[in-house]
């Protein structure tokens, strides 16, 4: 059939260079040793002046680790990861800012040329006031603006980075910290909970709606790091925030790995809603260098009526092993699942969700949608479990799976184990290529090919996008064409 | 950190002794293989749950030890067994019957089998080293499964068919397996069944056996279908209350071949049952479809395995499973499209109705898909009867016994449907009818 062999064609062609965050900024990096030791793990506490709790935990997290094996059942192949030989913390050498003018020009530069606003004030002028974003910007190890912290407290909201929060509300952190991932949940977050340098950290008030939408952007820098960033959200009772992750990094040869931990607690009545738009480089056409995205993401419903929807684009990575799931503790929770993965050159995605539905009336719902071209490999792999105790469960599964050439594998593999009677599950999977019936239609109407195939991958991943914050929404439109571009036949 | 081996249970040790004792004398070739398939197994061991493809299923702890291989019966308790036999007893059938895993010649219609079919002893082609055996094992998966391997390994009877080119044969032949003993026993069968090109042939299969004695059938069905061949095969587990039954079929499809296969489980205590199909010619079709009805303890587990490997493949998996009691329904299924396995349409359902509180369904679908044009897709389902259908049913005056079993056998009989046989569909209906019955 002449349309595939032009497909084939087409994949050849991939251009991965087109990843657009490539760059890479010189900057003075202070680091810690290479290789992790019991030392590294003192070394990095005190980096931060943490308490001596944190530095137990740590420590407990480290020898944990040491007896723990890198597991190996996802879907993905490669070289493994030389532990010994990255290193765990890599901070820019100016001392703390305590203001924007204090950072070091050269990343406020990096994050303008990331179109990412540090500068509260050029937001506040813009044109569109009213929609404001706070943002927790993080370079490599540490954390280096976070803006509208004034505002967000004038609510009652905290936003800083996890590593200030330890020392301010040391009370607040140690009660959730590690309550929902623990310290020996598995390999990648056991070795985040030792060496974790900075993240996010939240904490929405009782009856609190978040007056804005808070985000932090994850760069990684410096070569031969690991990024391992921790964020804590928590969303008290009767609260809501809405919250946006966004990550790039240089173009390299080798690879880097990030292994973060994100933990979202909601008690009764909050909700959480989380986003991501992951656009960590992907390594070039041959599968030579990005980065290892190896994280552990998990939101507790923990109080009754409570909701946590996550929502993910996926583009970025040369391979992805990440499951944002939920909890579903309390009486008539809810968790959401939203994502779209696309794979493209050598990339591959194993990810999904795990929906555990422990409480009452719980419900929640999964829509996957894996685009891969290339030559990659894409897996949805979740479960879906109702306990005994769970009555009135409910899930409605939905993963899809687009083929763009003939190079390249879709897969799922989902888990859903029923414990009750009463609990309703429904799962439904299909794989397909894009109906040339579509194609034609389109064409006939005057788009081009190309054209074309984006307007249907645009309404194959619609349901997902909906669920992103505006910006993101636009963001992530242009995130999934340009890398399909040149993919398509 | 080093892997931790584990201990090796008293069935494992068990298992070992048994094989060196009771080894027999074949042809150098049947033992190599033999020897290959229990030293493969000793390897790896009865699965456990951290064995992924056993996760729901764990034979370490439903094998406490190794029953010792049956022998054969003498004929006074193999005419009882087989004059006890009940399932697919009225249709009109070419019989092979098995005592224990044990072929009974004398009891079976060996002299009246129709032309375009060749029957021949298993254990007789072992002896003999029947070039026939060559065609063993037609799915490499399945040689990667610590059951069939051990099924190899002690394999004591069975028996090669063999359907002539262009033969369409009418009347189906009937494979009864009847276990009868008052102590733990085990059984290993195997009946290789070759379709030449163009050849129609149906195999019937009932196991059945005695309540109350913890036995151990592992038994296995070959099949290779040529090219425009067709095979229809439908199965009842109707096994013995306490059996830990484990059952495999493999068929190897060959160019616009059929098969449809049908599954249907009512006994033992622990049944699995698995499906290996390898569409190795272009534009096969298959239709396997399985229905179990459980209570009490009892664990059935269908574990499904699709691999196209060449183009135009169609694949049409429906499986049914009603939940009582406390027992437990497990579905794993997995298409895998090979790259070359363009234009290959899937799809795959697993279907479960949980009738009471204890009751628990895994499933765990999957699709393995390397190439792009194809049309693949699974669903899964889990839930309890509907409470508008019953409530329709009861409003026109069924009451609600009759009315959950009339949404039963409508759920279940889906899925039975697909049997061509009609004596084969209408005895399936009933074993399903039996059971509600049975339920009250």
């Amino acid at each position: 059939m002449p349309a595939v062999q032009e497909t084939i064609d087409r994949v050849r062609s991939i251009d991965l260079d087109q990843y657009k965050y490539g760059f890479e900024t010189t900057i003075e990096m202070e680091k810690s040793e290479k290789g992790i030791s019991e030392d590294v793990v003192r070394f990095i506490s005190a980096k931060k002046g943490e308490p001596e709790w944190m530095l137990a935990w740590r420590l407990e997290a480290y020898k944990r680790w040491q007896t723990m094996k890198e597991p190996d059942w996802a879907r993905v192949e490669y070289d493994k990861v030389d532990y010994k030989n990255i290193y765990y913390y890599a901070a820019p050498k100016r001392p703390a800012a305590m203001s924007l003018d204090e950072i070091d020009p050269e990343i406020l530069k990096t994050y303008e040329k990331l179109g990412i606003p540090l500068r509260e004030v050029e937001v506040l002028e813009g044109i569109a006031p009213e929609r404001r974003v706070a943002v927790d910007a993080v370079f490599d190890s540490v954390s280096v603006a976070t803006t509208f912290k004034a505002e967000l407290s004038k609510a009652g909201v905290i936003f800083m980075p996890i590593s200030e929060a330890i020392r301010e509300y040391p009370d607040l952190v140690r009660k959730y910290l590690g309550s929902v991932v623990p310290v020996t949940d598995n390999f990648f977050a056991t070795l985040n909970s030792a060496v974790f340098s900075d993240g996010s950290f939240v904490y929405i008030p009782p009856g609190v709606r978040c007056p804005m939408e808070l985000s932090t952007y994850f760069r990684i820098n410096e070569r031969d790091t690991g990024q391992f960033e921790r964020t804590l959200i928590i969303a008290d009772k009767g609260s809501y925030v809405s919250y946006l992750e966004g990550c790039t990094a240089p173009k390299r040869d080798d690879n880097q790995l990030h292994a973060a931990v994100v933990e979202l607690v909601a008690l009764d009545d909050a909700e959480i809603k989380y986003s991501t738009v992951q656009n960590w480089y992907p390594g070039d056409n041959e599968g030579k260098g990005g980065i290892y995205n190896f994280v552990t993401k998990r939101g507790d419903c923990r109080g009754n009526n409570s909701k946590i929807s996550w929502t993910q684009v996926e583009t970025g990575s040369a391979i992805t092993w990440k499951y944002p799931s939920c909890i579903l503790r309390g009486d008539n929770s809810r968790g959401e699942f939203y994502s779209i993965a696309v794979s493209n050159g050598m990339q591959q995605v194993d990810s999904g969700t795990k929906m555990i539905h422990l409480g009452k009336n719980t419900t929640s719902r999964i829509i996957s949608k894996g685009i891969s071209a290339g030559r990659s490999q894409n897996t949805y792999r979740g479960l879906v479990s109702a306990h005994r105790k769970a009555t009135g469960a409910r899930n409605f599964t939905n993963c899809d799976s687009l083929l763009i050439g003939d190079q390249c594998g879709a897969h799922t593999v989902p888990y859903i184990e029923s414990k009750n009677a009463s609990a309703q599950f429904e799962h439904e999977a299909t794989t397909s290529k894009i109906s040339e019936d579509q194609m034609f239609y389109c064409q006939q109407r005057g788009l081009s090919n190309e054209e074309a195939t984006a307007l249907i991958v645009n309404g194959f991943v619609r349901d997902v996008l909906q669920q992103l914050p505006m910006e993101f929404a636009v963001e992530a439109q242009k995130l999934i064409s340009i890398s399909l571009e040149g993919s398509v036949g | 950190m080093a892997e931790i081996t584990p201990l090796r249970t008293a069935a494992e040790t068990g298992l070992t002794k048994l094989f060196e004792a009771t080894k027999m004398k074949y042809p150098t070739g049947v033992s190599i293989a033999r020897e290959e398939a229990f030293r493969y197994f000793e390897a790896v061991g009865l699965p456990t749950r951290r064995v992924e493809a056993f996760k729901y299923t764990d034979l370490r702890t439903a094998f406490r030890d190794a029953a010792h291989p049956a022998e054969m019966p003498s004929s006074e308790i193999a005419t009882a067994a087989l004059a006890a036999a009940k399932g697919f007893s009225e249709i009109e059938a070419v019989r092979l019957n098995f005592v224990n895993g044990h072929l009974i010649t004398e009891a079976s219609d060996l002299g009246r089998i129709p032309a375009g079919i060749t029957v021949t002893p298993l254990n007789e082609a072992m002896t003999k080293a029947s070039p026939l055996l060559a065609h063993l094992t037609p799915v490499r998966q399945a040689a990667e499964n610590p059951i069939y391997q051990l099924n190899t390994a002690f394999l004591a009877d069975g028996a090669v068919i063999t359907v002539a080119a262009g033969a369409k044969v009418e009347t189906p032949i009937h494979l009864r397996f009847v276990g009868a003993g008052t102590e733990a026993f085990s059984t290993a069968t195997r009946v290789l069944v070759v379709l030449e090109e163009g050849a129609e042939a149906t195999i019937l299969e009932t196991h059945e056996g005695p309540d109350g004695v913890a036995y151990q059938p592992n038994d296995a069905l070959d099949v290779v279908i040529g090219d425009h061949a067709t095979f229809r095969h439908a199965r009842l587990n109707a096994e013995g209350r306490e059996a830990v039954a484990l059952s495999t079929l493999s068929a190897r499809l060959g160019a616009k071949s059929a098969i449809e296969t049908v599954n249907v489980v009512v006994g033992a205590v622990l049944s699995r049952h698995q499906v290996y199909l390898n569409f190795a010619g272009a534009d096969a079709n298959a239709v396997v479809n399985g229905a179990a009805m459980l209570n009490g303890k009892q664990l059935a587990d269908t574990t499904f395995l699709a691999d196209h490997a060449a183009t135009g493949g169609v694949s049409r998996e429906l499986f049914k499973t009603v939940v009582d009691g406390a027992a437990t329904g497990v579905f794993q299924g997995k298409i895998i499209v090979q790259q070359a396995a363009q234009q290959t349409d899937g799809k795959m359902m697993s279907a479960c109705l949980i009738l009471s509180d204890e009751g628990q369904m895994m499933n765990k679908p999957e699709l393995e898909i390397f190439a792009d044009d194809v049309a693949c897709g699974h669903g899964a389902t889990c839930g309890a009867l509907d409470d508008d259908l019953l409530f329709y049913l009861m409003q026109r005056g069924l009451p609600k016994a009759e009315a959950e079993s009339l949404l039963v056998q409508a759920f279940l009989g889906a899925a039975i449907e697909a049997v061509s046989h009609e004596g084969a569909r209408e005895a399936l209906i009933g074993s399903v009818e039996a059971w509600l019955k049975a339920r009250g």
